[in-house]
């Protein structure tokens, strides 16, 4: 039984759909992510989680209760907003304090619980200060610290990270995940940074244009997107458009290259192919670390001779352009010692790395 | 995870959107719109029957007319003089540094709080035909008689000028705060030249701060009623005219008149407010630093600058000491000399021992207080209505609404509740406030209700939204949100409104004098009073009292201001 679940919610602001028929469920003590460009709907979903915004249809359930219009304040969840919210005329203290006084809790019991607040987001001694004499890193402590004050049934982050500088944010980011698991709570977690949600998230829902495209765990997104804008928006997908070759519905199916003509040979499904047509264009995905570049070909399938277009070093890995008759790629290697712009070399396309896309329309 | 979600007790119902609804509604009614249609219906009677007779009767008395030009020429004026005071010193003390400029600044913007009635009796004890200045140039060069009148055209100018240029010297101030410094710097790097730059970046960026206090300055100017009254001479004006009719008893003219005044003004509000819609400039990013302000360097502009400075700031505190070296001089010792020959203190002790003196002035602290206290829970239903949410129609007429006691001028504020509230109708029942103590209290609620509603209004909007949010996420209700997170947050900014509305009742003349009761009178009448009757002392003593407390207030109202930020 789900601790969270959403049923086809949707909310329009005005002519646009915000959030458009989106069912999520989220496990208990699980750290959920929503992950999306900037105006996919994944803050309003959110909001409409915390009780911040009534749907226009769908519900909300939590704990086997419909919550879809209880008001906020009585939700009992924690939030951490983007601009962390502190209230700026009570300190440190007060600030933590707030939630557990809105539930009339005793005198030392609030200071109890505040201290031992503070204590896990290492911001001890600091209670008496005023927000703003603070610096980011550690107003954003004090807005979790005063989240998980109130031991939430339900964490919920908004983008909480997107005002610290690089440094900071991942680790930041390490310990709030820790602190989420040691306190055995449930989160749920919105960013547009793909890197942040994989680092952080147990499960990720991808969001595009008010829509859940995908749901699953950071890996199986990274390796099976199941459509062409899960595909592109998590980052560098090579993405071949190619055409179906063979008409019998074996489990390897010849396809060939719009570009370059190559014939590439892929797995694909028998349920993949009854959608496909013979000589109707789809896509093929692979990612850029999977292609291997050598200087000599060998007895693999699916390898094709390419002329480097450019080399682009970043740190530990490098980016390599290739242009196979007409066929761009890009490769992701380790080493690049060998090669330069120009030169010819054979770059081999594992089939079991490349993926078959339903190509939406309009795509 | 036990325990977490926040217990339901018994809790206070949030305010209903409809009760809200309804008391704004109900106070605009009574309010607002329904005197300003008595007036117009009252213009539009003769002996309780439809007429235009009122109007022919005023287009034919050809004084009526040339009163309403008067008045517009007067503002017209007013306004160029105020601008070309207080927009040059605006920039001096916002770009340079000098010595002193401090002082200078705060002091620039002192006659903003001085009482038009003050102002004006501190004016005659100052440049007045007997005044100070006028004596001492009549002994030193020997004249028989006094070398200028404080009269006519002149003189109102003057005195609107010295009493309204802040409009423009703190709003220019503001605006050039506002001002990115990186957009006259790119434009210097483009190759323009510092006059360029002026025209062609800063100043239309002032625009709308120019326009505000242009729209300020003429409504004052349009609303002024002492300074006519005891220093216009000939010159005519609306407010005066309007008066005089009444006083006479020929309530048509004046509910007349009273229409006429308050159209130029709502048309100057349109006229003004269409202009400044259409010269918004929002910068395209306000990430710039503000331009700081430049030492000047060279030694000879210093001192200018300086003994400008100083020179002004004299100026400006004259009428003020005029007014307190007035107040210490015995009642009717003062007659030829250049100053007052002699100094008691038998003034101010009347003031306290008299009971009348006092009445007076508890009753001026009351009645602003009241109007202050009601203005600050009434902003608290208009801004909770109307500041959050989406925008819609009805609380752009709502808010429009509330601004039409600010667009008319006292005088028509006073004359249209004395109108609607003079005796019983079918819409009010037996309810008569004419003749009671509560008519002035309502009079200044209804006049410095805008102000206040501005102020709380300003300080929502500031507000960041998420706080609330997260308030109620953290389980605080409606009235736990407001007590705890709303209400320090704008109080402030809400307090501070309250009290330049306090300060400003503390003084009020325009409409008082066409209403005020025996039971009621205020601090301005006393001083109207005692001018008439030429104690001069203690109209000077009664007005340094009334500065005293004012400046109190303002004092209260800075510290307010400043903790806010």
């Amino acid at each position: 039984m789900p601790l969270l679940s959403l049923h086809s919610l949707s909310k329009s602001f005005g002519a646009t759909a915000a959030v458009a028929d989106v069912s999520i469920a989220v496990e208990h003590g699980e750290f959920f992510g929503l992950l999306g460009a900037s105006g996919c709907g994944k803050t309003t979903t959110l909001r409409v989680i915390a009780g911040l915004e009534i749907p226009d249809s769908g519900t909300v359930e939590f704990d086997d209760r419909d919550v879809t219009n209880l008001p906020a304040e009585r939700r009992g969840f924690g939030m951490v907003f983007q601009n962390y919210a502190l209230f700026p005329h009570l300190n440190v203290f007060q600030n933590v304090a707030f939630g557990l006084q809105a539930r009339k809790m005793a005198r030392a019991a609030v200071r109890e619980r505040v201290m031992r607040a503070l204590e896990l987001v290492q911001l001890d001694g600091l209670d008496r200060r005023r927000v703003d004499e603070l610096s980011g890193g550690q107003q954003q402590r004090v807005a979790i610290a005063r989240a998980i004050a109130i031991e939430p049934a339900l964490l919920l982050f908004d983008e909480p990270l997107s005002n610290l500088d690089v440094a900071l944010r991942e680790e930041t980011r390490r310990e709030l995940r820790a602190l989420v698991k040691r306190l055995n709570l449930t989160a749920i977690y919105v960013t547009h940074d793909q890197e942040e949600a994989f680092a952080l998230c147990d499960r990720i829902a991808v969001m595009s244009q008010g829509r859940v495209l995908q749901v699953g765990a950071p890996r199986e997104l990274y390796e099976h997107p199941a459509n062409v804008a899960v595909a592109k928006f998590l980052g560098s997908n090579n993405l071949i458009r190619a055409m179906r070759l063979t008409s019998s519905n074996d489990a390897v199916t010849k396809f060939k290259t719009l570009k370059g003509g190559h014939t590439l040979v892929v797995p694909a499904t028998h349920e993949q192919l009854m959608h496909l047509p013979v000589n109707k264009p789809c896509l093929l995905s692979i990612r850029p670390e999977a292609l291997v570049v050598s200087s000599s070909a060998g007895q693999d399938e699916n390898q094709l001779t390419a002329r480097i277009e450019s080399i682009e070093f970043s740190g530990a890995t490098t980016t390599v352009s290739l242009n196979a008759s007409g066929l761009k790629l890009e490769a992701l290697v380790l080493k690049a010692d060998e090669f330069e712009v120009s030169d010819e070399f054979v770059v081999t396309l594992p089939a079991g790395q490349i993926r078959l896309l339903p190509e939406d329309s309009g795509q | 995870m036990k325990n977490s979600n926040p217990k339901r007790r018994f809790a206070l119902p949030r305010p209903s959107k409809f009760v809200l609804l309804a008391i704004v509604a109900l106070v605009l009614l009574y309010g607002v719109l329904y005197p300003n249609a008595r007036v117009f219906i009252g213009a539009l009677q003769v002996n309780g029957s439809w007429s235009v007779a009122n109007f022919v009767a005023m287009l034919s008395h050809r004084t009526v007319l040339e009163s309403a030009l008067t008045s517009v020429a007067v503002s017209v004026l007013t306004v160029m003089l105020c601008a070309l005071v207080g927009v040059p010193l605006a920039f001096l003390f916002e770009r340079y540094t000098f010595p002193g400029r401090r002082i200078f600044a705060t002091v620039a913007a002192l006659p903003l709080v001085l009482p038009p009635l003050v102002g004006t009796v501190a004016f005659i004890f100052l440049c007045g035909e007997s005044g100070i200045l006028a004596r001492a140039v009549q002994h030193i060069f020997h004249l028989s008689k006094a070398p200028w009148s404080l009269r006519g055209w002149g003189a109102l100018l003057l005195f609107h000028t010295y009493t309204m240029y802040p409009f423009f010297y703190v709003l220019t101030g503001a605006g050039l705060q506002r001002i990115d410094a990186g957009l006259s710097e790119a434009a210097r790097s483009l190759g323009a030249s510092r006059l360029r730059v002026l025209f062609r970046v800063t100043l239309p960026q002032l625009t709308p701060s120019l326009i505000a206090a242009a729209l300020l300055t003429f409504m004052t100017s349009m609303a002024s009623f002492s300074a006519p009254l005891l220093f216009g001479g000939n010159v005519r004006v609306l407010t005066l005219d309007i008066f005089s009719a009444r006083q006479r008893g020929d309530a048509g003219i004046a509910l007349t008149e009273t229409v006429l005044l308050a159209l130029i003004s709502l048309a100057a509000l349109v006229f003004f407010q269409r202009y400044e819609g259409t010269r918004r400039f929002v910068a395209a990013a306000m990430k710039g630093a503000t331009r700081r302000r430049a030492p000047l360097k060279s030694g000879r502009a210093r001192m200018l600058a300086a003994v400008c400075g100083i020179i002004f700031s004299v100026a400006l505190a004259l009428p003020i000491i005029t007014l307190v070296l007035v107040s210490f001089s015995g009642d009717g010792t003062w007659t030829t000399q250049t100053l007052p020959p002699s100094y008691t203190v038998s003034n101010f002790s009347r003031l306290a021992a008299d009971a009348d003196a006092r009445s007076v002035f508890f009753n001026s602290f009351l009645m602003a207080g009241i109007a202050a206290m009601a203005a600050l829970l009434w902003s608290f239903c208009v801004t909770a209505l109307t500041a959050t949410g989406k925008p819609k129609r009805w609380k752009r007429l709502v808010n429009l609404l509330v601004l039409i006691p600010w667009a008319l001028p006292g005088t028509v504020v006073a004359l249209s509740i004395a109108e609607a509230y003079g005796q019983t109708n079918a819409l009010t029942g037996s309810f008569i406030l004419v003749g009671t103590f509560w008519i002035l209290p309502v009079v200044y609620f209804l006049r410095f209700m805008p102000l206040v509603v501005r102020a709380v209004q300003a300080s929502v909007e500031q507000l960041d939204r998420a706080l609330e949010e997260a308030a109620s996420v953290l389980g605080a209700n409606w009235w736990r949100r407001f007590w705890r997170v709303r209400l320090p947050l704008i109080a402030p900014g809400a307090l501070a409104g309250a009290l330049l509305a306090f300060v400003i009742g503390l003084g009020e003349y325009v409409a008082s004098v066409l209403v005020f009761t025996p039971g009621n009178r205020p601090v301005s009448i006393a001083i109207a009073s005692a001018m008439r009757d030429f104690n001069l002392g203690t109209a000077a003593a009664y007005g340094v009292v009334l500065i005293g407390m004012i400046a109190m207030a303002m004092i209260v109202a800075g510290r307010l201001e400043r903790s806010g930020q």
